[in-house]
């Protein structure tokens, strides 16, 4: 019998349970793509409608890609958090998951994960289309770019997790699932919104991305640890 | 009702019909004149729209700990507290702001948080509201996130340039007019302590009531 085929597993509890949970739900997304799909078309979807409503005579507005970008990705996320735990409920399978005698805040941390690398993907192709449609020069500072962007992701999807997955046991659960998460997110989208406009900047000022970038840290910080507590309390029924 | 109420409920609205008193008598700021005064009932109805989500955060806190009911009544009455004086410093500030800054809203660090703080608390209205069975856990989560972001609006106009006055201005005030600003503070200290007790007394009630309910359908 050989055991080379079997990928080796995290030796922690903790992450053997994360790496679990992200694989399954990368291993469903790769099979169906519906997600993936769904949310990079819904996604586009919005860029185009801003370019086609903004950009006149091949003339962008001034500061409008950086709103753009964080818009549509905003939306795009609220379809994909929605639509990954409305699988984990037809299956009943969240219910498997928070019976099986695993760490809770690991399950969070998998699908925190599954939901980033998500929306990873969507901004994998949302970037060079808003580059290109608002001639906005997004990457002139790739590294900076790259840490605004993961940062305001991560915070993103921190606090959506938690709420999705508070909230797929509720019976208006799409309707509210936007009305919690945009109050609690807009901070994180602000922050987000401005590093990316200072970088679209012709005068680049490092210091005043530094700043936006390290709030993007420190809500990263809070909302992960404040939803890796709260995970655990609100799913315990 | 406790024993104190009453006599806290007229002195509260004593204290209200003075306050206007000892606001018409203090001495006008040298640039805005007589406008200014909305600062007496601005600014303790923003501190108790501080105090109102961490309230409901830390009560949140304990009842996703503890699980006991009071600690989930006390935490909804104060998001209703919340979304009520945020309303109130919401109206208020663009009224100063008009004469002071010559528009009624900027998109500042204080003005966005506050607004954001105000949004949390009507989230978690509509959450409990429409949330069904199991929101209380739900709601109290949310709850958590309305108590970080205050912090973050206090701290607001002394890291971001702003037009906003900071918050050094309160310990600077000449007597004249630290007088009048306590006592306001000290009136919606006790109007929010008042409407908090009734609150939860009303609660209570319903809570007993249903368990009435419950036991004569048995």
């Amino acid at each position: 019998m050989t055991t080379g085929a079997v990928p080796r597993l995290p030796s922690t509890p903790f992450a053997r349970t994360v790496w679990m949970v992200l694989r399954k739900d990368l291993t469903v997304e790769m099979r169906s793509g519906e997600i993936a799909y769904t949310t990079l078309f819904f996604a586009v979807s919005c860029v185009l409608i801003f370019a086609f409503a903004l950009v006149k005579e091949g003339r962008a507005p001034d500061g409008g890609a950086a709103g753009i970008l964080w818009i549509a990705i905003l939306f795009a996320s609220t379809l994909a958090l929605g639509r990954t735990f409305e699988r984990e409920r037809q299956a009943e399978t969240l219910r498997a998951l928070l019976l099986a005698p695993v760490p809770r805040p690991a399950i969070y941390v998998g699908k925190l994960l599954g939901i980033i690398a998500l929306l990873a993907a969507a901004e994998v192709v949302l970037l060079p289309l808003v580059d290109f449609l608002f001639t906005a020069r997004l990457f002139a500072h790739p590294a900076w770019l790259i840490g605004i962007v993961v940062t305001c992701t991560i915070g993103l999807a921190a606090v959506g997790t938690l709420f999705a997955a508070m909230l797929v046991r509720t019976r208006s659960r799409d309707m509210l699932l936007p009305v919690l998460l945009y109050p609690v997110v807009v901070p994180v989208i602000i922050a987000g919104v401005q590093g990316t406009s200072a970088l679209l900047q012709p005068a680049f000022d490092v210091a005043v991305v530094r700043f936006w970038l390290l709030l993007l840290v420190t809500f990263d910080v809070v909302f992960v640890v404040l939803a890796l507590w709260t995970f655990e309390a609100v799913m315990s029924d | 009702m406790p024993k104190w109420f009453n006599p806290a409920a007229i002195l509260c609205g004593l204290m209200f019909v003075v306050s206007p008193v000892l606001i018409a008598r203090a001495p006008d700021e040298s640039a805005m004149g007589m406008v200014y005064k909305i600062y007496y009932y601005h600014m303790p109805s923003a501190w108790m729209f501080l105090l109102a989500p961490l309230v409901c955060g830390f009560s949140s806190a304990l009842f996703l700990m503890r699980g006991r009911a009071e600690d989930d009544r006390r935490a909804w009455a104060a998001a209703e507290l919340t979304v009520l004086f945020g309303a109130l410093t919401l109206l208020t500030g663009p009224l100063w702001a008009r004469r002071a800054w010559g528009t009624w809203w900027v998109w500042d660090a204080r003005l966005t948080s506050s607004l954001v703080g105000w949004m949390i608390g009507w989230a978690y209205l509509i959450l409990r509201r429409y949330g069904g069975p199991g929101s209380d856990k739900l709601a109290a989560g949310v709850a958590l996130f309305g108590a970080v972001n205050v912090p973050f609006i206090y701290i607001s106009v002394n890291y971001w340039r702003t037009i906003h006055p900071p918050t050094t201005v309160v310990p600077r005030l000449p007597v004249s007019m630290g007088l009048p600003l306590w006592f306001c503070v000290f009136a919606f200290l006790l109007l929010f302590v008042l409407l908090m007790t009734m609150r939860l007394r009303l609660e209570h009630a319903r809570t007993r009531l249903d368990a009435l309910y419950v036991a004569l359908d048995e």
